[in-house]
């Protein structure tokens, strides 16, 4: 049952049931293998479980590719508190829609995820903290949760192990910072959305000042596949440091937008115009973000790479949750950045400086170049902005904003002179 | 160093160049403060949690990727630390840029300009012109109720005020509301901050003039203040403040760091209470009764007719005092009590309900609502009166004998106070009715006026200063009286608050553990009564 398109390049692991109805229920993903690694998991030792992950090298998800297994063994041993595992299901990045198909499809496969984690890092709650908006997936997760529960796979004494692990849906209310961990954290607990100083690490106080580990939904979901088929069995994809298969989330000018499953490793070019089909009508491209809107963007002749992590650091840009944005030589390059500073400055917590009015300002000078008031020392002010909130706030909600301002004039600076040199300004325009 | 010497419970760092040794955990900004370095900062306070968002104290540490914020960065050994390297001072550049984006830069207009530490680094390390060619976000003025105004546009959102509230009033009536740059501090339903007495303080501790004090609005320039450490004279704890006066007349009362009494902070009550301290009408020359008439004198001629109608009057003594005089004060009036046979002397004191800050606990608006209640009592002299500090002159207004009043206004007294006396002596700031039944007027100074000490609540003894000139020929009380008992008694006078105060241990033990030159500004316990005290408490 291909979803809604399947290349034979792809490698199905994650994805192998999306567009499948029956995967959802609880009968339905157990005949297809659900709960096997939740199983096997439970009848090794928790130190055994975090190697088995450590083994297969899968990274996080998220963005920051961070080794999973590593991060888990940040979690104290016997530190007498309660830990806590939370899955990040917050997915706001622009650009990026892979959670929201796993849990839509795969609910179980997330909470099986959640339940094997939580045992190997000593939690006994597992936080599911899903995005406001999504209405729907959550409504299939809480329906999924309660058959885990009815399926003694989640509450006390899972499937007679005698291990307790509770697992909990959030709804969050709606704010891209609260996708930031430690952000999240504060929106769990019902303070305000606002990123913590670091240290201390989540791993020494995190939700609820207590030792935390905070998970991907794509990681999670990676894991069962992991402990059913081991360690090992994972790195026969992907490359000696990024191993296995990610989803990658393309849309834009692109033939057949959607998720893709690949091989990490796989070449871009080839993914963009032969998996993906390449730029319709006949159009060239222009340039692509490769990992969601706080990634640089990459210009049309640097995508011969790697789609891994280590290929797109190469090439001066990063794989961040695989979300791939195609953009076309009919592209307003100065108006998609100009959109993508407009979200940022409307999502910034507020709390650090540099973030709550660099990316504000910011915005505003592209509205004001795009109505036809702009000069060549506006580029230099937004280089300057781009520098003074980049690395100097308490997460990098700023640092993202900067990235699309400083690659988009570094390779594209051409246009934004051809804007600012327009002669008459358009008065109309700004009224 | 070499490793041996090495104390493990101190690290040594460099700081612009200084290399300092200090305790392990001690933050950049501390460690820099101790060498003379002083980080620029805005959300952090020492009294507060430090949320290291205001970005202003990032500072270069040598090998470390990115700027670290000093104010919760914790030193380790070995560091290297840079306040004014070029990419320090290029990100405090960068952000004071940013802090003026929605600023609406009206110093001219503000209560804090003058004070402000967004003009001062600005002026210190900002760019001499900003680049900012859009239109600002504008949010308007908004009355937080009680003293305090919210002037949104100046807010820096460093979040203190917030922090106070939660944390040391632990009374969560400010929040932030919105995000990002739509960020405004914002109260709760219609109280606000009204009926909370420790509101005040947010206006002290904001950087800007986000928050200014009603009281206090364009009243005055900061500049042209005048500024004398001072004790707070409105109850019992002393709180350590800064009286600010202009033209002769206090502005507004601020309060003075002392960790031992109030930490930061001081309540409105205290603060707010001031304009007795810039009462007219003051008496300003003495007064001697002469028939049905009172009569301007020189003080020596007032002194040696008062001395002499000392020597021969008779009938025992009755004296009413007031809490708000200084112990040395206090002190010449016991001693003026004792030389003229002895007798019972009396204070009056409003009282009121103890109010405690939750997150300093030691700090509270004490029921006793005058500055020197354990004073006028370590001198004798016994409470009377009702709750409000009015009545229970009964007894003195109708003594036949001789009257002593100093420094109780008289206000509430019946016309006939004192009419029956045989010689009736007031010392003190105004003609009240019953004032005028007196044989002899001494104009006294108020404690704004004069050098003095008060003893607090807990009995420690706590320094102020004169702020405000005197009026006419009034003098300090226990200048007068030392004057008038040298003449009754023959031996010195005291010539300075130096000299009075030693001379307090001949009547109170326990001030001859204490010297004055030790007092400095933030006073010292009383020895044995203050460690009674201490071990009352607990």
């Amino acid at each position: 049952m291909a979803y809604p398109y399947s290349h034979p390049s792809e490698v199905r692991i994650l994805s192998k049931y999306f567009g499948d109805p029956e995967a959802r229920t609880l009968k339905g993903w157990e005949a297809r293998g659900g709960y096997q690694g939740l199983r096997k998991a439970l009848g090794m030792e928790r130190g055994d479980v975090v190697n088995e992950v450590k083994t297969s090298g899968l990274r996080g998800r998220g963005g920051a590719g961070f080794p999973t297994g590593v991060k888990w063994s940040f979690m104290p041993k016997d530190s007498g508190k309660p830990h806590f595992l939370l899955c990040n299901a917050d997915e706001s990045e622009p650009g990026t829609f892979k959670d929201r198909e796993l849990m839509r499809w795969t609910p179980h496969q997330l909470i099986e995820g959640c339940l094997i984690g939580a045992y190997a890092i000593q939690a006994s709650h597992a936080y599911i903290y899903i995005r406001g908006e999504f209405f729907e997936p959550a409504q299939i997760l809480a329906r999924a949760i309660e058959e885990a529960y009815a399926a003694g796979y989640a509450g006390k004494d899972v499937i007679g192990s005698g291990v307790t692990l509770d697992i909990t849906l959030h709804l969050g209310a709606g704010a891209y910072i609260c996708g930031e961990e430690t952000g999240l954290m504060n929106s769990l607990e019902g303070r305000r959305g606002e990123p913590r100083v670091k240290p201390p690490f989540p791993a020494v106080s995190g939700a609820f000042a207590k030792p935390t580990t905070i998970n991907n939904v794509e990681t999670l979901c990676t894991v069962p596949h992991i402990l059913t088929n081991g360690g090992a069995w994972y790195r026969q994809w992907g490359t000696e440091k990024s191993t296995g298969t990610k989803l990658f989330c393309v849309s834009g000018h692109i033939a057949r937008p959607g998720n893709y499953e690949m091989p990490l490793g796989f070449n871009f070019k080839e993914f963009l115009y032969d998996v993906c089909g390449g730029i319709p009508n006949d159009r060239k491209l222009k340039a692509v973000i490769p990992g969601g809107s706080s990634v640089p963007i990459m210009a049309a002749d640097e995508i011969d790479v790697p789609m891994d992590y280590e290929g797109f650091v190469a090439a001066g840009t990063m794989l961040g949750a695989g979300s791939v944005i195609v953009m076309d030589e009919t592209t307003d390059i100065i108006r998609q950045v100009g959109r993508m500073v407009d979200f940022y400055s409307h999502e910034s917590c507020g709390q650090c400086t540099p973030c709550r009015e660099g990316t504000t300002w910011a915005s505003k000078i592209y509205r004001r170049i795009r109505a036809g008031f702009g000069t060549e020392d506006d580029l230099q002010t937004l280089l300057d902005i781009s520098d003074n909130m980049t690395g100097k706030t308490i997460c990098v909600l700023s640092d993202s904003c900067a990235a699309p301002i400083v690659s988009s004039i570094q390779k594209f600076r051409d246009e934004y002179l051809a804007v600012v040199e327009r002669s008459e300004p358009v008065v109309a325009e700004i009224a | 160093m070499a490793d041996e010497t090495k104390n493990p419970e101190t690290v040594t760092v460099t700081i612009d160049g200084v290399q300092i040794e200090v305790p392990k955990g001690t933050t950049i900004l501390d460690a820099a403060a101790r060498v003379g370095v002083d980080v620029l900062h805005y959300c952090y306070h020492e009294g507060l949690s430090a949320p290291a968002q205001c970005r202003m104290c990032l500072v270069e540490v040598e090998k470390a990727p990115k700027l670290m914020p000093a104010c919760v960065t914790t030193v380790a050994d070995g560091n290297v630390i840079l306040t004014q390297s070029e990419k320090a001072l290029k990100s405090r550049e960068g952000t004071l840029e940013f802090y003026l984006v929605n600023h609406p830069l009206d110093c001219p207009v503000c209560d804090q300009s003058g004070e402000c530490k967004l003009q001062d680094y600005v002026s210190e390390e900002g760019r001499a012109m900003g680049r900012l060619r859009e239109p600002k976000r504008v949010f308007g003025r908004d009355d937080f109720g009680g003293d305090v105004l919210y002037e949104g546009d100046r807010c820096i959102m460093c979040t203190r005020c917030v922090r106070f509230m939660r944390e040391v009033a632990q009374d969560e009536r400010l929040s932030i509301v919105s995000r990002g740059s739509r960020n405004v501090i914002d109260t709760f339903f219609d109280e606000g901050l009204g009926g909370n007495i420790w509101a005040d303080n947010v206006i002290d501790i904001c950087p800007v003039g986000a928050l200014v004090s009603k009281d206090f609005l364009h009243k005055a320039r900061a500049w042209d203040l005048d500024r004398v450490p001072s004790v707070c004279p409105n109850c019992s704890q002393g709180c350590n403040i800064t009286l600010q006066t202009r033209d002769n007349e206090v502005m507004r009362l601020k309060p003075r760091p002392n960790e031992e009494v109030n930490s930061f902070w001081m309540c409105d009550y205290g603060r707010l209470n001031y304009s007795w301290i810039n009462r007219k009408g003051r008496i300003e020359a003495p007064l001697v009764r002469e028939g049905g008439r009172m009569v301007p004198m020189s003080w020596s001629d007032t002194l040696l007719r008062l001395a002499e109608a000392a020597k021969v009057a008779s009938g025992g003594v009755r004296a009413v005092v007031s809490p708000f005089l200084s112990n040395e004060d206090l002190g010449a009036a016991r001693r003026l009590v004792d030389a003229l046979g002895g007798g019972e002397g009396v204070y009056r004191s409003a009282k009121g309900e103890e109010v405690v800050l939750p997150g300093f606990p030691a700090l509270a608006l004490r029921e006793d609502r005058a500055a020197n209640v354990k004073g006028a009592e370590l001198f004798g002299f016994t409470r009377t009166g009702d709750g409000a500090g009015k009545g229970g002159l009964e007894v003195a207004g109708a003594h036949g004998g001789v009257l002593v009043v100093v420094g109780d206004d008289l206000e509430d007294a019946p016309a006939d106070f004192g009419a029956g006396a045989g010689l009736f002596v007031y010392v003190g700031h105004v003609l009240s009715p019953a004032a005028r039944n007196a044989h002899f007027v001494l104009p006294a100074t108020t404690f704004a006026e004069m050098e003095g000490t008060f003893t607090n609540v807990n009995y420690r003894v706590q320094r102020f200063w004169p702020a405000l000139q005197v009026p006419g020929m009034a003098r300090p009380t226990w200048q007068v009286l030392g004057v008038l008992l040298a003449g009754l008694l023959g031996g010195a006078v005291p010539a300075t608050p130096e000299q009075a105060f030693e001379g307090l241990a001949e009547l109170r033990a326990e001030f001859s553990g204490i010297r004055y030159a030790d007092l400095g500004a933030h006073g010292r316990p009383l020895p044995q009564l203050g460690q009674l005290a201490e071990a009352a408490g607990d």
